[in-house]
């Protein structure tokens, strides 16, 4: 009873996690940025949900159609107005521009979270599920929506995997993550590929955000925990590595969810970053990792 | 050197005549000078924002009046960003170069602890219009001369648990039937007597508490507490929730828990708690000291009909007493006839003063809550609220309860045979 309630529960969460990574991990592989702001496009995406549905009333698909697109568009912005720049700048030496980067999306991360918290408040907000209702697994009660949020995490996964591995604009783009001077040299503008990733990352975020509004809810303080999370199971998986990340968010997710029924939900996240650190020490490239 | 004796002469008589146009002018500046009033709160969460808007609309109508003795009052505000740290540095701000009278702040109560000391140590009347922890009335009682500048303007979680045992004991016990209960609180400094004045009461009105359980502030998901409390198949459960609100009652809802949550809900007392929750609220039930339409005195209703008037939403429980606190200042430096701390502690201390949430008088230096709130019929005693609808509904006591018990169908009554 309570190992399949923890299965269920487990693969939801697990699967919420895979969706937030794999964005993240993404945008890493292609233009080797790592966006600390990650959590905060997350929580925007579902406060925007839950305001078009709440304030503006409209539907819940509508709702959550309006936080996938303001996702896009601050991930859109987040590549405009933060990342390019420092690309571009000849004043930042080329070896410290990683580190700038980390630090300016760090900082537009908090800019975002403070400005949320600012109009909207911290306290937290649910975004309007779009299945109401449970349904009963061999005797478990398990809403509706949790199953939805499954499924759509899973769907949107393959679909990602396909547009990278089936179409000409994946390809293009996975050769860019492997060789970008290679891809310039066939006459693509590198940039329109940046701008490609960023978008499919911003609706990979959004999408996530508000899956994570309906399932648990989200406030302004979610924005530094989201960001670590995703972190630590990118980290975990191995930087770039998309099928890495899959797997650490599940053995993430998974082990998350035994500690809090096992253990007490207080301890949920610290066998998780035991692990973390433990993999640091014996393979510090992460479990899929290329280097 | 003979040149230049005129000169100095001429300085000197300068100086003179600038200092005593200057004593001339601050002196009559002091006839006038304003009562200053800091307020130090939580400007993006709910229950903290209403609390300067409250004692600025308090501060706008004494002023309207007259003020007190001629003297206006002036509300100074800071942003504490719900940071203890931030809270220090404002308060010495306030008191160092704002140079206010009086502080009102937080409802936080690791926020009125962190600032305490400070009251004592820079001799200024600070009041507290939201945070519970008995801890703070304890340090006033055991140290009374060095800590008598804190007060605590809102019930102590000793109290909080006694309200919701008498509640329980009509509603559920009586109306419902219940026997058994879980009580499931956050891990803060205000739930710990929070928890201990349960397990003192609970068993007293016949419910037996069957478990116990505390969670971290930060928990997102709730599905694991859920199971283990349904596990124990209690009639009901016991909250003493703040910093958590909304997620825990959506999760509740849409996992269709079937057990009833009764309790400390604070956020539960906001108005837009239901939009937050997107209704997931109805069948809440909460304490509170105050209500929508709830008449708890005459002053209760006017009150929140003007604060929305003028913000646009109800002010939070902290809005009530953060109102009525600026009130109690002015009256206490009226009676005191000067804004000198410790003459304006004593007379604080003789408060008796109706307002918003019922008739506070603070309790005295050999009482165990120095400078607490009284609780008692007569005096506060605190209301039973449900989400009903997407509305707040008083539900007990009986002479201003407006509806009886309502519960979503996913609500089931074990024992109720």
């Amino acid at each position: 009873m309570l190992a399949l309630q923890i299965l269920i529960d487990g693969f939801a969460i697990s699967a919420l996690y895979a969706l937030g990574a794999t964005g993240f991990t993404l945008i890493f592989g292609v233009s080797g940025v790592l966006n600390l702001s990650h959590g905060a496009i997350m929580v925007a995406a579902a406060v925007a949900a839950w305001a078009a549905a709440s304030v503006f009333h409209l539907d819940s698909y509508s709702g959550a159609l309006v936080g996938v697109a303001i996702a896009a568009v601050l991930s859109l912005l987040t590549y405009f107005t933060v990342v390019q720049p420092i690309q571009r700048s000849n004043k930042i030496p080329n070896e410290e521009k990683e580190i700038f980067v980390l630090t300016a999306t760090l900082l537009w991360g908090i800019m975002i979270q403070e400005a949320i918290a600012y109009f909207f408040t911290n306290n937290a907000k649910t975004v309007l599920p779009i299945i109401e209702g449970v349904v009963r697994i061999a005797g478990i009660r398990t809403p509706a929506n949790t199953l939805f949020t499954a499924a759509v995490c899973c769907l949107v996964i393959a679909l990602l995997w396909i547009l990278v591995n089936r179409t000409r604009t994946g390809k293009v783009v996975l050769a860019a993550s492997m060789n970008p001077r290679g891809v310039t040299i066939l006459g693509f503008e590198l940039t329109n590929v940046y701008v490609v990733v960023w978008i499919i990352y911003g609706v990979l975020a959004g999408i996530a955000g508000v899956l994570l509004g309906m399932f648990l809810g989200v406030s302004s303080y979610s924005v530094g925990p989201l960001t670590a999370s995703a972190f630590s199971i990118v980290v975990l998986g191995g930087l770039g590595s998309v099928s890495g990340s899959l797997i650490a968010a599940f053995v993430v997710g998974y082990l998350e969810t035994f500690t809090a029924y096992m253990i007490s939900p207080a301890y949920r996240s610290i066998p998780a970053l035991l692990l973390l650190v433990i993999v640091m020490y014996i393979r510090p490239q992460g479990l899929l990792g290329r280097r | 050197m003979t040149s230049t004796t005129p000169r100095r002469t001429a300085w000197s008589l300068i100086l003179l005549g600038a200092t005593a146009l200057g004593l001339s002018l601050s002196s009559a500046a002091y006839a006038a000078d304003p009562i200053k009033i800091g307020v130090i709160a939580e400007a993006q969460a709910i229950a903290g924002a209403s609390i300067p808007q409250a004692a600025q609309m308090a501060a706008e109508e004494i002023n309207a009046k007259g003020g007190v003795d001629g003297r206006k009052i002036e509300i100074v505000t800071y942003d504490n960003h719900s940071s203890s740290a931030d809270s220090v540095r404002a308060f010495q701000r306030a008191v160092n170069e704002d140079k206010v009278n009086a502080v009102i702040t937080s409802y936080i109560s690791e926020v009125v602890l962190a600032l305490e000391p400070w009251a004592s140590r820079l001799k200024t009347l600070m009041i507290t219009p939201g945070a519970a922890s008995n801890e703070i009335t304890k340090a006033v009682h055991d140290n009374y001369e060095k800590n008598k500048y804190t007060f605590h303007g809102y019930l102590t979680s000793a109290a909080l648990a006694q309200s919701v045992c008498d509640a329980a004991k009509d509603l559920l016990v009586d109306g419902k039937k219940m026997k058994t209960a879980v009580i499931m609180s956050e891990d803060a400094a205000w739930t710990k007597p929070l928890d201990i004045g349960y397990q003192e009461c609970l068993p007293k009105i016949g419910l037996k508490v069957l478990d116990h359980i505390r969670f971290s502030p930060d928990t997102t998901d709730f599905t694991p507490i859920f199971n283990k409390i349904e596990s124990s198949k209690p009639d009901v459960i016991i909250t003493g929730i703040s910093h958590v609100g909304v997620q825990p009652t959506v999760q509740w809802k849409n996992q269709q828990v079937p057990i009833p949550m009764f309790g400390i809900s604070s956020q539960a007392t906001n108005s837009t708690f239901g939009k937050d929750t997107n209704n997931a609220a109805d069948g809440v039930l909460y304490q509170g000291v105050s209500g929508p339409g709830v008449a708890v005195t005459p002053k209760s209703v006017p009150f929140a009909e003007n604060f929305k008037k003028k913000f646009g939403n109800y002010p939070s429980y902290a809005g009530y007493t953060s109102y009525d606190e600026v009130y109690m200042i002015a009256d206490a430096v009226k009676r005191a006839g000067s804004t000198d701390s410790d003459k304006l502690v004593t007379a604080m201390e003789k408060t008796d003063w109706e307002g918003t949430i019922g008739r506070v008088q603070f309790y005295g230096k050999e009482d165990k809550f120095t400078h607490g709130i009284k609780y008692g019929k007569g005096l506060i005693t605190g209301l039973i609220l449900q989400w009903q609808n997407g509305q707040q509904v008083s539900v007990w006591p009986k002479d201003v309860a407006k509806s009886d018990l309502k519960f979503p169908s996913f609500i089931k009554f074990s024992s109720a045979k």
